[in-house]
């Protein structure tokens, strides 16, 4: 007879009571995924995860915007196209178009869906005091499972222990 | 990838421990591989590695946990609460499949 086969290791003592904070600052389409894409995989590995949207972040969570977010080529070196046709009218809803697409493709749901993801697989999503008086919104005007509007000492004291990312 | 037993059967695993040979797994060496882990399957379960087994078969990879929500309609939270903390991994472990690589 064989050797009884190995059992994988799926809680693992030393990463027991590992938690996670991504800050989401920007509320772009391409800079809202990565901190998304992120709190998915950490939910899925078991890991305690908050997400704190603060300045343009906001965009992610407001729920009049969170559909709509976009992909502004000017600017961003990451299309490796001339910086003046990137500013060529219509270049904007063109690149959106093209990246949501490609999202689409790789079978990634598109931004308020994602939330619903997060949120289903226990993640915590908050939103920041001082954006949400800059842009005079409540939390009526905000995604429903947002679960409060903290300032910055609340985050700091419910980010104890935690891993920080900064996006 | 090496052969050991569980539940009585020779079988091929990786290093880990997952099965290697999609055509050696069956029902009672679900139920161990799920034991091995402090899971005892229900109907729910099996629904689910049902549902991975299939698409695997069909597709050639392992699906995401958004994927076995979308297409066999078991909702994300049933599936933290079935296969707790690390669901996509510990799912693909008694489904006798390889971890998914996707992201999403």
């Amino acid at each position: 007879m064989t050797l009884e086969a190995p059992v994988p290791v799926f809680d693992d003592e030393a990463t027991e009571g590992r938690k996670l904070a991504i800050i989401c600052s920007k509320g772009s389409l391409d800079m809202a995924y990565p901190g998304l894409v992120l709190a998915n995989a950490a939910l899925g590995e078991g890991i305690e995860t908050h997400l704190f949207f603060t300045f343009w972040g906001f965009d992610i969570i407001n729920k009049e915007t969170m559909g709509h977010l976009a992909f502004t080529p000017v600017g961003n070196p990451a299309t490796h196209m001339s910086p003046m046709l990137m500013g060529l009218p219509g270049m904007t809803s063109f690149a959106t178009h093209m990246m949501k697409k490609q999202m689409e493709g790789l079978d990634v749901p598109d931004v308020p869906e994602f939330l619903e993801l997060i949120t289903d697989a226990g993640g915590h999503l908050w939103a920041c005091q001082m954006s949400a008086d800059m842009m005079h919104l409540e939390a009526a005007d905000l995604y429903d499972r947002v679960e409060g509007i903290i300032n910055a000492a609340d985050f700091i004291e419910l980010s104890d222990g935690a891993q920080i990312i900064f996006i | 990838m090496s052969l050991a037993t569980i539940a009585d059967q020779e079988v091929h695993v990786d290093e880990e421990g997952f099965l290697t040979e999609y055509d050696e797994w069956n029902e009672a060496l679900a139920r161990q591989l799920a034991a091995n882990i402090g899971i005892e399957l229900d109907d729910r379960h099996m629904e689910a590695i049902r549902f991975l087994r299939d698409d695997f078969e069909s597709e050639g990879e392992t699906a995401t946990l958004r994927r076995v929500t979308t297409l066999s309609g078991i909702p994300t939270k049933e599936l933290f609460q079935l296969f707790p903390k690390k669901p996509a991994k510990k799912l693909a472990y008694i489904a006798g499949l390889p971890k998914p690589t996707g992201c999403v």
